[in-house]
């Protein structure tokens, strides 16, 4: 079967004036239909550039290197038209902060209907509201019919994520990848997005790469994990294998160091 | 029960309200009461808007109460003024949880950490340099680099240089508000090492606020859970962790993402054995 996404040797370098610095070296990893894959480190890793490089949406300086395919399709080599035509309908982004994403001056429903008549050319306004409103109730945004023309500031941070995912599926996405999309929730509100992403992936086949620092939340979402340090995969594989039979020092490292809700608790300091 | 060091009895802030309109003010915090041990740790957790930060910021004189009192060694220091203000800083420190951002940039590390005691008018014990070099040990920092500045140094490293300021002037409470929440994994587990290290050792006690619960279990031995701006649940760590009693408290443990214990214990009974092999060659 094809992998729905194969990256081999992707390397990323920005270009200064004082010379030339790789932020992602030689990465390959291949992704199956409807499966998800994790990528964690810390800051300065690389996984946020790796998945901007899938996206061809590096920063201005910055060059990217070797190949990087959709279900058998070479993304590096087509045509900013045809690319921008993979964005958003085959390949769907959720960022961090949905406030940067959204545009304060616009309904949501006129943005989701923006994104949804952008892939559908002969959709009309009337059409485009209706599924914007029902993009709303997939997300579980309660009172879609009258939150649809509410402006991004009358939602509150886990119902704008919930915005930001109703646009990102309203291309049909076979694939959703996703920065950090929950690192600025609470606790509560973190759960319920990723339920959500849990449900849409069951309902729709689509598959999941997850760019994240935290490691539990990887634990709980990923069939496979990648590892970054330094621009450098360090250790891949199933997310068991990694989790259980670590190989690499640093995963060991990490892993050592997240702090466990559900550990004896030692001595009267608490901390290990 | 060991002494108290600092009680917050009854606290309320309220923010705006009044003005032409009479609008209703926002209440922040809503009647607030809590008490830190000596030489322990009284962790405020909550998610955003449940008021622990205003609380903090009120039980370290940056915010004034609306209503309510507290107590630092049985003195009422509610409200402080001038001179009393300064004697309050020398016994109540903060770190902030972006260090970069509460570091003066064009400061070395040695004028950062003798700051305090230069602007409460005391004298630095030992001089400058060796004051700063003592304290940069003691924090894990190298002694050699007191004259960098802060953006020379990694965050958790920016971090350690906060702490170290706030013990420049041998406090009793700090405050640690989201002190380590913004670090990596890695350093945010030595910057808890380090905390944990220095309460042993000077009998410090913490007014911890942090939303990332797994955080708090490791430091705390008190807690309180806040919820819109008030209290909802209390007590020693194992009650409030292990038996929550409040529906709140229960929601949120709940929610915390888990890696499978399964998995946790395949890992830890892999490195042991590697740990024993190792031994045995």
């Amino acid at each position: 079967m094809t992998a729905l996404l194969d990256v081999r040797d992707l390397t990323v370098a920005f270009e200064t004036p004082r010379g030339r610095t790789e932020v992602v070296r030689d990465v390959s990893f291949e992704l199956a239909p409807g499966a998800s894959l994790g990528i964690v480190g810390e800051s300065g890793s690389g996984k946020s550039m790796t998945s901007l490089a899938v996206m061809d949406l590096l920063p201005p300086g910055a060059t990217r290197r070797g190949s990087i395919r959709l279900a058998g399709t070479e993304l590096t080599t087509l045509p900013p038209r045809e690319m921008r035509k993979v964005r958003g309908a085959r390949v769907a982004m959720i960022f961090q902060d949905p406030l940067s994403c959204l545009n304060p001056y616009y309904t949501v429903g006129l943005q989701i209907s923006e994104a949804y008549r952008a892939h559908r050319p002969r959709a009309t306004r009337r059409e485009a509201r209706r599924a914007a409103v029902e993009a709303m109730e997939r997300v579980h945004i309660p009172h879609a019919a009258e939150r649809v023309d509410h402006y991004p500031h009358q939602f509150s941070g886990g119902m704008r994520q919930r915005v930001m995912i109703a646009m990102a599926l309203s291309g049909e996405p076979e694939l959703l990848i996703a920065d950090e999309p929950t690192t600025a929730l609470d606790v509560t509100v973190q759960k319920q997005i990723l339920d959500l992403i849990a449900e849409i992936r069951r309902d729709t086949g689509a598959g999941l790469v997850m760019i994240t620092h935290d490691l539990a939340v990887v634990s709980e979402i990923a069939d496979d994990v990648l590892v970054m340090q330094h621009g450098d995969v360090v250790e891949q594989g199933g997310a068991e294998q990694v989790f259980s039979r670590p190989r690499h020092p640093y995963t060991r490292r990490l892993l050592e160091a997240v702090p466990r809700i559900d550990d004896p608790l030692v001595g009267p300091g608490g901390a290990r | 029960m060991s002494e108290t060091v600092m009680r917050a009895t009854g606290l309320v802030k309220e923010f705006g309200g009044g003005g032409l309109r009479r609008r209703r003010p926002f209440r922040a915090v809503d009647d607030v009461s809590f008490a830190i041990p000596r030489g322990q740790t009284l962790a405020l957790v909550g998610e955003s808007g449940s008021g622990k930060s205003t609380t903090a910021r009120m039980a370290a004189h940056l915010v004034e109460p609306t209503a309510g009192r507290i107590e630092l060694e049985g003195e009422d220091v509610t409200r402080l003024r001038a001179e009393a203000l300064a004697r309050f800083r020398s016994r109540v420190q903060v770190v902030f949880q972006d260090p970069f951002s509460s570091l003066n940039p064009r400061h070395s590390v040695e004028q950062i950490v003798t700051a305090p005691l230069r602007y409460q008018g005391r004298r630095v014990p030992g001089g400058e340099r060796a004051f700063t070099r003592a304290l940069m040990e003691r924090v894990g920092l190298d002694p050699d680099h007191s004259r960098r500045l802060p953006r020379q140094f990694s965050g958790g490293q920016a971090q350690r240089i906060g702490i170290a300021r706030a013990l420049a002037v041998d406090p009793s409470v700090v405050i640690c508000d989201e002190a380590v929440s913004a670090l990596d994994v890695s350093v945010q587990a030595q910057v808890i090492e380090l905390l944990v290290r220095l309460q042993a050792e000077q009998q410090l006690s913490y007014l911890f606020i942090a939303h990332d619960l797994a955080v708090v279990r490791q430091i705390a031995q008190q807690v309180a859970v806040m919820s819109q701006g008030r209290v909802v649940e209390s007590g020693p760590r194992e009650q409030v962790f292990d038996a929550p009693q409040h529906e709140y408290t229960r929601a949120l443990l709940g929610a915390v993402p888990r890696i499978p214990a399964e998995w946790d214990a395949a890992r830890r009974a892999m490195v042991e054995q590697q740990t024993v092999q190792e031994e045995m060659a």
